[in-house]
Formats: structure tokens, sequence, C-alpha cells
């Protein structure tokens, strides 16, 4: 479903990627993992076409992406849950939630999509019309997580989903991963919390200083004894 | 009592114009981070238009307001396109100096193309005409200030806050990143938010002139500025704000000069911006603003 091939990305002098390749089909989970500064959040970011590659092709249902600008790889199918959330804090849940299906038509769907983004997290389904502001960080977490949803992406891109939440909460976001996975929604999930993230993803790629140094199956990986060493903490 | 009621008067009349410029800059500031020094001088054009609406015989007078709206509206759409837009990503000291020099064309452009001379503006006369309420004098433009304030306001903050456009600017103003991660373009936003802001300059330029009935090429820079203020007292980024701002502003104007011996009267510009550093020592985020900590 979507191809990056040979992706090198640079910020001014600072080469961030230099040529990363991953791959995900449709139906996958796929987890990207690393350190900081290992080029995660630069990957989806290029993605959405927020950073431009210096050379390489983003292919993403036989299209080619690179030079879109975001609200055009939006339309394209894709969704993007930033890190940080970024939600819309002083509007109220239900705008949120509208505001993810922005560029779709058909306002019933719409409706009928809120009311299911509503059963699949009650706590947001409690507070339609209070400010999304003051949600917790968990359930700021899940209005991100169902906001990209409402725009019905083929490909979601989630960036750190489980990022300063503590560990109760942080379960709770990974059942929902593993919830998104049962209804075939195809994933690209960066973590630093790679425990987790390999158990719930497919495939996983590892990504240090701008280069994939090490990708298969999660569930290989999770056995492999750099890799435990190195992400997990685990010896 | 009486003379205190004509002054609140008088002070709601004068800060509705600037109510009105300021809904402009504080969109336009919402989202780009922009302070639009050109904004005044739409207002100018506005009021310069209008004069050819009203000197005209054949025009009626629903065209002095119309015409600059519309006109002006399209025209801040086309400086968006042409000045603001290929700095989109530029720092935001690049657009402050833009918009002084957008400023600067639009001021020795009109000396040029018209006329550096200052023209008189004059109203037909029903609109000049004054009756008294409760011992308030007011004339058939204030009436007009008023209505015309009030419906813009009630139509602006519904489509604020129900249309999809107006959802997607708010969007916008309080994270830029995140709307166009929603799909938003934020080209559109920004568009609309300049057609508005200077179709409502527009309207006030036509409301400005006839209220001091005369015109001339730099008449729009200090409203802007103090515009800006009432913006800033509000709550940049608020509009809401900004028509408070606005609004409060004329009255403490108008006030200045009212009660205060007659020699102080020509320090009401020093003492609105004397207020603005009050209220930003008192509130440094205004009366309805939201500190950008709360907005990440």
């Amino acid at each position: 479903m979507l191809e990056l091939e040979d992706l090198h990305v640079s910020y001014g002098k600072i080469v961030a990627l230099r040529g990363v390749s991953i791959s995900i089909a449709e139906g996958e989970i796929v987890t990207v993992v690393g350190g900081n500064g290992a080029g995660k959040t630069t990957t989806l970011r290029t993605i959405s076409g927020i950073l431009r590659p210096t050379s390489g092709r983003i292919v993403f249902k036989g299209r080619d992406l690179s030079g879109l600008a975001t609200d055009e790889v939006v339309k394209a199918g894709l969704a993007h849950s930033p890190e940080g959330r970024l939600i819309f804090g002083r509007m109220t849940i239900a705008e949120n939630l509208r505001l993810g299906a922005y560029n779709r038509k058909a306002s019933v769907d719409i409706k009928g999509d809120m009311d299911r983004m509503y059963e699949m997290f009650p706590v947001l389904g409690q507070r339609r019309q209070q400010r999304a502001g003051t949600l917790s960080g968990g359930e700021q977490q899940m209005l991100a997580i169902g906001r990209s949803l409402m725009s019905r992406p083929d490909l979601l891109l989630m960036d750190e989903p489980s990022l300063g939440l503590a560990p109760l909460v942080v379960a709770q976001i990974f059942e929902v991963i593993v919830e998104l996975r049962e209804q075939g929604v195809t994933i690209l999930l960066v973590e630093q919390n790679a425990n987790e993230a390999l158990r719930v993803s497919d495939r996983t790629y590892v990504l240090e200083t701008g280069l994939v140094t090490m990708q298969g199956p999660s569930e290989a990986l999770l056995h492999d004894p750099q890799l435990r060493t190195a992400y997990l903490g685990l010896d | 009592m009486t003379y205190f009621l004509q002054q609140l008067a008088n002070g709601l009349a004068l800060g509705s114009i600037y109510a009105l410029l300021a809904i402009g800059l504080t969109m336009v500031y919402g989202i780009l981070r922009l302070i639009n020094f050109a904004h005044g001088d739409l207002m100018m054009l506005g009021s310069y238009l209008a004069a050819v609406m009203i000197g005209s015989a054949y025009f009626p007078i629903v065209l002095a307001v119309l015409v600059p709206t519309v006109i002006i509206g399209m025209f801040g759409l086309l400086v968006e396109r042409v000045a603001y837009r290929p700095l989109r990503g530029a720092p935001e000291v690049a657009l402050l100096i833009t918009s002084l020099g957008v400023s600067r064309l639009i001021q020795n452009s009109t000396v040029l193309g018209i006329s550096p001379q200052p023209r008189s503006f004059r109203l037909p006369g029903d609109l000049t005409e004054s009756f008294t309420v409760g011992g308030i004098r007011l004339t058939q433009l204030d009436l007009l200030t008023f209505v015309l304030v009030l419906v813009l306001m009630v139509g602006l903050t519904t489509f604020i806050n129900r249309s999809r456009t107006g959802m997607a600017m708010r969007a916008s103003s309080e994270n830029l990143q995140a709307a166009r991660l929603i799909g938003i373009n934020v080209n559109h936003v920004v568009g609309a938010a300049f057609l508005i802001g200077s179709a409502l300059a527009g309207v006030a330029g036509f409301l400005w002139a006839g209220r001091y009935g005369i015109i001339d090429p730099f008449m729009g820079f200090l409203p802007g500025l103090k515009a800006f203020v009432a913006a800033v007292i509000g709550g940049i980024g608020s509009i809401r704000g900004a028509v408070v701002g606005g609004i409060l502003l004329g009255i403490a104007e108008i006030g200045f000069v009212g009660f205060l011996p007659p020699e102080y009267s020509g320090f009401r510009d020093a003492f609105v911006f004397g207020l603005l550093l009050l209220v930003l020592l008192v509130r440094p985020n205004g009366l309805f603003g939201t500190s950008e900590i709360e907005r990440a």
C-alpha cells in the first residue's frame, strides 16, 4: 500500500534520513522503532508532505506522493496522528472529530462515524460538548486517534501515541491499536515503547541515525538478542 | 448624566469602527502571526471608493457601503496572494516588514494616482440628520454604524462557529500544523480570513469617512494601528476580544477627550498607546486571550 524508496531528507545541512526504504501492505501494522534523533518522526512528516525529501520516492496506492501538499496527502487517504497529539484544545470534542472529516462530503456518514468514535471511546462520548483542552493526556490521545480515523484513512500514521502517558493509559492506547488492527486498519506506528509496539505489530523496522539497520517480523525481532538489549531493556 | 451618555454613545460609534478593523487584524494574526500594517490602508482605499460612489449622483447610497466592501475584500485577497503567500514559512518578521512595505506602497500609490491633498467627504443629507433620544443626540450615520456592526458581528460569529470554513479558521488559528495534518488547505483558510477582514475594513472606510468628513491617503495608518491595539487589548487571535477591545478603546478614547480639559485632547493617541501598555502589564494575553503555552 505504501512504499518508501530510498528516502533522503535533510533539515538544512543536517541530514536526517539517509536512504530509508519501508513498505507496508494492506491490513498490516508496521512499527518503526529507534532512539531519539533516529529519524522516526522525520519519516512520518515526510510521508505527510510536511517535509520534502531531497531524493527518493513515496508511493501510496500506486501514486507518487512526493511534492504533494499535506492536505492533498490527506485527501489521497492518509491520516497522521501527530506526536504530542495536537488536538484543538479550545474547540469541543465534537468539533475536533467533525474536523477530522474535513474533506468528506456526506454529512450523514460523518454523523455515523462520530457515533462510532463515541462507542469506541466512551470517555469522549460522555463529553461531546466539552472543550478538548480539559481532557487528560490519555483522553486527548484517544481524541487525536479518533480525529484521524474520521477521515476514513486507508493508512493511519501514528507518531508516539503512548508518549508521556501513565502506564495504565499506555495499556489502553495499545488496546485501541489492537482493536483497530482487528477492524483491518493499516497502521504505520512509530514508538519509543518498543516492547509494546513490537507485540501489536506484524513487522518492524529499526531506524538508527537515518538508516534502517534491522527489519523483519516483529515476532522474530522480539527475540533478537541484539534488539532486546538495545531497545527493549531486556538482557 | 446626559453628557456622560452622550460621550458613551460617541465612544460606541468610534469603537464600532475600531472593532470592524480589529476583526481583520486578529483573524490574520491568529493564523499567520502577521501584524498587518497595511490593514488601515485598505480602510483608506475603502473611503476613497465610498467617496466615488457618493460623489456620483447615479448611485444609490447603499452602493457607497457595498462597493467598498466587495472591492476591498477582493483587493485584500489579491494582496495576500501577491505579497504574503510567497512568504509562507518565512520568519514572522519578514511578513511584518512586508506588510509595512505594502502599507507604504498603497499610501504612495494613492498620492501618485489621486492626490496628496485631503478631500472632503460629504454624506448625503439624510445621513447627517440628527435626532435626540433621552437627551442624546445621534446622527443617522451613528445609527447606521450600530446596526451595521451588530448585523456583521452576528453574521460573522455564526459563520465562525457553525460553518465548515469557520471551524477550519478556528482550528488553523489554534494550531496551524494540526490543521494541515487533518487535511485543511491553509491557503483557503488564510484567503477567507483576508477576504472577510478586508471587506470589513472596506465597510469601516465608509463609516470612518462619513464620521470625519475628510479623507486623505495617510488617514488609514493610525486607525489601523489603534485597531491593532484594540485587538491586543481584547486578546489577539480572539474575534470576540477584537470586538470588545475595539468598543472599549473607542469609549476610552472619547472619554479621555470628553472628560479631561481640552488642552489634553492632543494627547489622545498617546493615551491610547499608554492604555495598551497598562493592559499588557496587567493581562499580557489581553481580555480574552490564551497564552501560547495553552495553545500547544
